[in-house]
Order: structure tokens, then sequence, then C-alpha cells
């Protein structure tokens, strides 16, 4: 946290520097310290500002990374959009370090536990089948269904409904 | 004095409580107004010691239940009954014809030693006189009197502690044969599954009479039990369990308790249907990549596959003739019915009505189909006659599913939510008598009726 806050008063500092080089007239170009000066904050604040990108990528990457489930539509199995970026995070990071995961397919309670068990799997499938595009390798990824056996929430609302058609990425 | 013993021991019958208790009560919630009024007179007792003065349980009550259960009896108040014949020369027919019921139960309980006992119990139809003639009852086994030709059931049985409960159901069975003309299905059993989230092992598969009693551990998991069903000879259960991480096929012994892995294929192993003739089961798998039916041949482990689509191929049930079975599929976008034969070819759709129908089972009498029927946004049991193809939604109930129905085409047992709780239910095959049946502990679900127990 202090370091942000140090990293934005450099921010700070840089830029207010270079506003007051660019009103100041360019006339004393005598006193090379300062434009040896003004190069090197100029320097310095493209880092500033690539590291803070980097900072704030990299947290929003872990912060992806943190969510390890999605959800889906009544007997649908189809990603829905605001999906997507997470499970290319995850299919990224799945790449990057060669892990292994499990990829756990539940419905909710409706309609029959054996079509649900299929069901289940399909969802599963469909993100395996995502994830493989975005280059993840079929053997880092296993596919096991739960059906309606095991639901996240054990009410009988559409709450509860919503809460257990998912899928679980379980990292191994 | 001795008789006098007796006869104090007889009188108190009425007043004792019987103690015993089912695993899974059940509960008439909707009866028919047509059901036929009976009459189970209290069982006489007679007891070897004097010290005893009751049975291990109320055998004429047991009766009276089941024909209740059954939909199509009113067994007559106790209170009502004009008199307790306990032998055919006791009967009165002129009484029983005047309180108007289509038959007349009475018995004996006869202790012949510690444990052990004689049950001897009629059925009388008032209004037949030639009765007799019309059943197999054997001439010189009774008394003749003139109430003799009333006769429909005449049996005299010996029964221990153990099987008293079930000697009561067979006894069921044979009276509503008797007066229905078909075969009973009280002296069944049920397999379940049962969720107490607060057990160490949450998953149990249970086996209970039909009447909910005598509930019998067959296994228990720290992972889910699904899709239990029983082998044509109802000594074996199959069913599927996730004790290994994932869904795969077990078949296990009842009386034994063996266990034999038989379907741990890749991918998910589900929905075991036993052929009729019980030498090969059918079975769910999504080894090729997606759901597909086959068929296993029991003794040679050797698998054909029936259906060949990308789409959801499930919940197979064979038809009672052996040579196809119905299934589930999403192929037309939504899941339908479909028919495939055993000898190959192309699957048929089978269901038109509703956006969703699904486990669909095969009545045993190969007459109808039941299965679970989307309707208004509620999943409802629904029967569909093969002949004529309609559909009729047969409950009011919500999130039914796991039908299965007797082994007599009578009644259909399945899972549904009742308020927060899912409890197991009851609707007769017309939709006309219904009745719900909560556990003690926990939910209840995944329901598989017994075939007739010999």
């Amino acid at each position: 946290m202090t370091r942000s806050v140090k990293l934005l008063l450099a921010l700070f500092a840089a830029a207010t520097l270079a506003a007051c080089s660019t009103t100041e007239p360019a006339e004393d170009t005598t006193d090379t310290t300062v434009q040896q000066d003004d190069a090197t904050n100029a320097e310095a604040e493209a880092l500033a500002r690539q590291r803070a990108a980097e900072e704030a990528e990299r947290q929003r990457i872990a912060a992806l990374l943190e969510n390890t489930t999605i959800y889906f539509d009544f007997d649908s199995d189809a990603i829905r959009s605001g999906d997507m970026e997470l499970l290319e995070v995850h299919a990224k990071h799945i790449q990057a370090t060669g892990k292994k995961i499990v990829l756990e397919g539940h419905a909710d309670e409706r309609g029959t536990p054996e079509y649900n068990l299929a069901l289940g799997e399909r969802r599963a499938k469909s993100v395996a089948q995502l994830m493989r595009t975005y280059g993840v390798s079929a053997s880092q990824i296993e596919v096991i269904s739960f059906g309606e056996e095991s639901p996240a929430n054990p009410g009988h609302t559409e709450q509860a409904w919503q809460e257990n058609r998912r899928v679980e990425i379980k990292y191994q | 004095m001795k008789h006098i013993c007796k006869k104090l021991m007889i009188l108190c019958i009425g007043l004792v409580a019987y103690t015993a208790h089912a695993d899974v009560q059940i509960y008439i919630t909707e009866g028919r107004d047509d059901a036929r009024p009976v009459a189970v007179v209290p069982f006489k007792f007679e007891s070897a010691s004097e010290v005893k003065i009751s049975p291990p349980h109320n055998f004429s009550q047991i009766i009276a239940d089941d024909l209740e259960r059954s939909g199509k009896f009113k067994p007559v108040d106790i209170s009502d009954l004009p008199q307790n014949p306990s032998d055919i020369t006791e009967v009165d027919i002129d009484a029983w014809k005047e309180l108007g019921v289509d038959g007349v139960v009475y018995g004996v309980v006869k202790e012949t030693a510690p444990g052990k006992y004689m049950v001897s119990y009629d059925l009388i139809d008032p209004y037949n006189d030639k009765a007799v003639m019309e059943s197999n009852i054997a001439s010189g086994s009774y008394p003749l009197v003139d109430q003799s030709f009333h006769l429909m059931v005449l049996k005299t049985k010996l029964v221990n502690d153990d099987n008293f409960r079930w000697a009561a159901h067979i006894a069921a069975d044979e009276i509503y044969e008797a007066l229905t003309g078909e075969r009973g299905a009280f002296a069944t059993q049920i397999a379940y599954v049962q969720v107490d989230r607060l057990a160490e092992k949450p998953y149990e598969l249970n086996v209970a009479d039909s009447d909910g009693f005598n509930q019998t551990k067959i296994f228990s998991s720290k992972q889910p039990i699904m899709s239990p069903t029983w082998s044509p000879d109802a000594n074996k259960l199959a069913y599927v369990s996730f004790e290994n991480g994932r869904s795969e096929i077990f078949i296990q012994t009842i009386a034994t308790g063996q266990r034999e892995l038989i379907a741990s294929f890749k991918g998910f192993n589900s929905a075991p249907a036993w052929s009729p003739d019980g030498s090969k089961m059918a079975m769910v798998l999504s080894k090729d990549g997606n759901p597909e039916i086959y068929v296993m041949d029991l003794a040679t482990k050797r698998l054909s596959r029936l259906t060949r689509h990308y789409a959801i191929d499930t919940e197979p049930s064979w038809n009672p003739d052996g040579k196809s079975l119905i299934f589930t599929s999403d192929r037309g976008g939504k899941p339908q019915i479909y028919s495939v034969s055993l000898a190959g070819g192309d699957a048929e759709r089978v269901t038109f009505e509703g956006r969703y129908n699904a486990g669909a089972e095969f009545a045993p009498d190969g007459k109808t189909i039941v299965m679970v029927h989307q309707n208004n946004g509620n999943f409802h049991v629904a029967a569909q006659d093969i002949e004529t193809g309609n559909l009729t939604v047969l409950t009011t109930t919500s999130l039914d599913e796991s039908l299965s129905v007797a082994p007599n085409s009578s009644m259909i047992i399945f899972s549904t939510v009742d308020g927060r709780q899912k409890v197991l239910s009851a609707v007769s095959m017309d939709g006309r008598f219904k009745a719900r049946l909560p556990a003690n502990v926990g939910e209840v679900k995944a329901p598989a009726w017994s075939p007739f127990i010999l």
C-alpha cells in the first residue's frame, strides 16, 4: 500500500515537472542539467506508468483467478459472455504454470437426476473446449459431472438453483 | 379359571399399543371417493403362555393399512363393526350385508411356541353365496355351514417374530387379488437414497418394505449415490456411486452385501437398467465423448452401443418384452422420450406433448409409460398410454423426479419436494389416489420399487 502511494507521488511530481517544462519558454537552452533532468523524469514517468499498469493487471488477474466458479442458464451449457475473460485468464494461467485442473459440472435439481448428470458433463466439457481454444492441453483437464447430487445451495428456490447450475474449476 | 384368563387376554388385545414405527411414514393426501368399503376384524390372539398378551405386530391392522394404501379400499372403522368373528361359524352374514361391505376379513393368531405363531385368516364376500365355488378353496378344509359358501380366501400359515409383518403383507396381497383380480404388491420393497448432510457418511442406500417398515441399510458413503434399480429376481441392486470420485456402476447382492464394480469407463457411468430376463444391463456411458445408451451382457461384460448422436441420450427403460428400450434425448433441442430397438435402427420419438419429458419408465404391464413432464414451469408425473398416445398429468406436486412403477402397475412412487424437504410420494396410475412418504431423518430420493418377491 505504502509503495503504491509513493508511486503515485512520484507520478504526480513527474507530471508537475513535465507541466513546468512545457509552460517554461525554451529560451534557456544553456541549462543542460534541467534538460537532462527532464529526460530522466520522462523516463521515470513512463516506467512508473508501465509499472502501475502491470501492477493493476497483476491484481486484476489475481482477483479473477480467485474466482473459480461460472454459472449457467437452465438446461444450457452456453458460456455467458461475461465469463469469457475469466476463463481466458484461467486458461493462460494453466498454460503458463503447467498445472492440472478438474472441471466439475453441476446442475440444479429441476428435471431428472440422470439427465442432469449428462447436463453437468456437457457444461464442464463446454468450459474444457473453450480452454483448449485458449491453448490449454487436453491432458491438463479432467471433466467430472456431479449432476444435481452435490448442490452448492441445498435450497429449492430460484436463487439456489442459479447457484447450483455451475462449473467449478478445481486446481490439482 | 384358565378360561377366564384367556378371555381377559383376548379382551386386552384391543388396548395394546403397537410401538413399532416406520422409518418412512406414509400419509394419504388424496383418497378416492370410489374406494370400496371392506371390513378387517381385529384378529383373535391365543397365547401359548399366560404372560404374553400380544403378538409382535398387529396382523389385521397391517392388512387394513395395506388395503387402504392401495387407494382401492376403505376399511371400516373398528368401532363401527357389527361383530368380531374369528371363525366362519361365528359370521353373521346379514349383519355384514347391512353394513354394506364388499369383503370381511377375520382371523386368529395362535402362539404355538415362544416367537412362533399359526395364523389363520379368511375373506368372505357377504353378497356372494357361491364365492367358494369361484375360489380354489379345497372342500373339506372348512367346516360346512351356510356361511362357508361366502368364502373367497381361506388360509393358515406358520410364521415367526421375524417374518410376521411380511406374512401380513402376503395376506393383504391374497385378499387384494381375491377382491380385484389383480395381483397385490404389498409384499414388495422399495430401495431409496437417504441423505443426512450432518452424518459422517451422508449418503445411504436403504431398502424398506412397501409400507416403510423394516428399513435396512444396503450401502453408505461420503459421496453421492444415485439411480438404484432392482434385478428382476429382486436379489440384487445396481446403483451409481461416486465413492471413487466420479460416477461408476456397482451391482450389490442384497443378502450377502457383496459388491461388484461393473462400469468404470472414462467419463461418466450412469442410469443402470436390468433387462427383463436379468441377463443384460442397459446403461449410459460418456466414454466415447458423449452420453450414449449401451447394453452390457452381464456374463461376458461385452458392450453394444445402441445410440449414436451428439445430443444427450440417457435414462434407458426396457420395454417389458425385452426387445426395445425407451430413453431421454435432447436431440430435438429439448429432452423428449424416444424408443430404440435392441436389434438396432433409428430411434423413434415417443412423446410430443410439452417441452420437457424425461426419465420415462415402462409400467411392467407394458401398457403405459410414465415420465417427468414439465407443465407451466413445474415438473409433474405424467402417464402416456402406449396404444392411444394420450398423455395425462397425474400430480400437482413440484419437482417430481425418479419415477418407479409398482410391479402390478397400480402405483408410481417418485421423489418430490414438499415445502423445504425432498420426500417420496406415491400416486395411483389414474392419478386419483395420492400419498406422501416423509422420512424421519434427512431427505429421501431415487426410489425404486422392487419386482414381485416370491
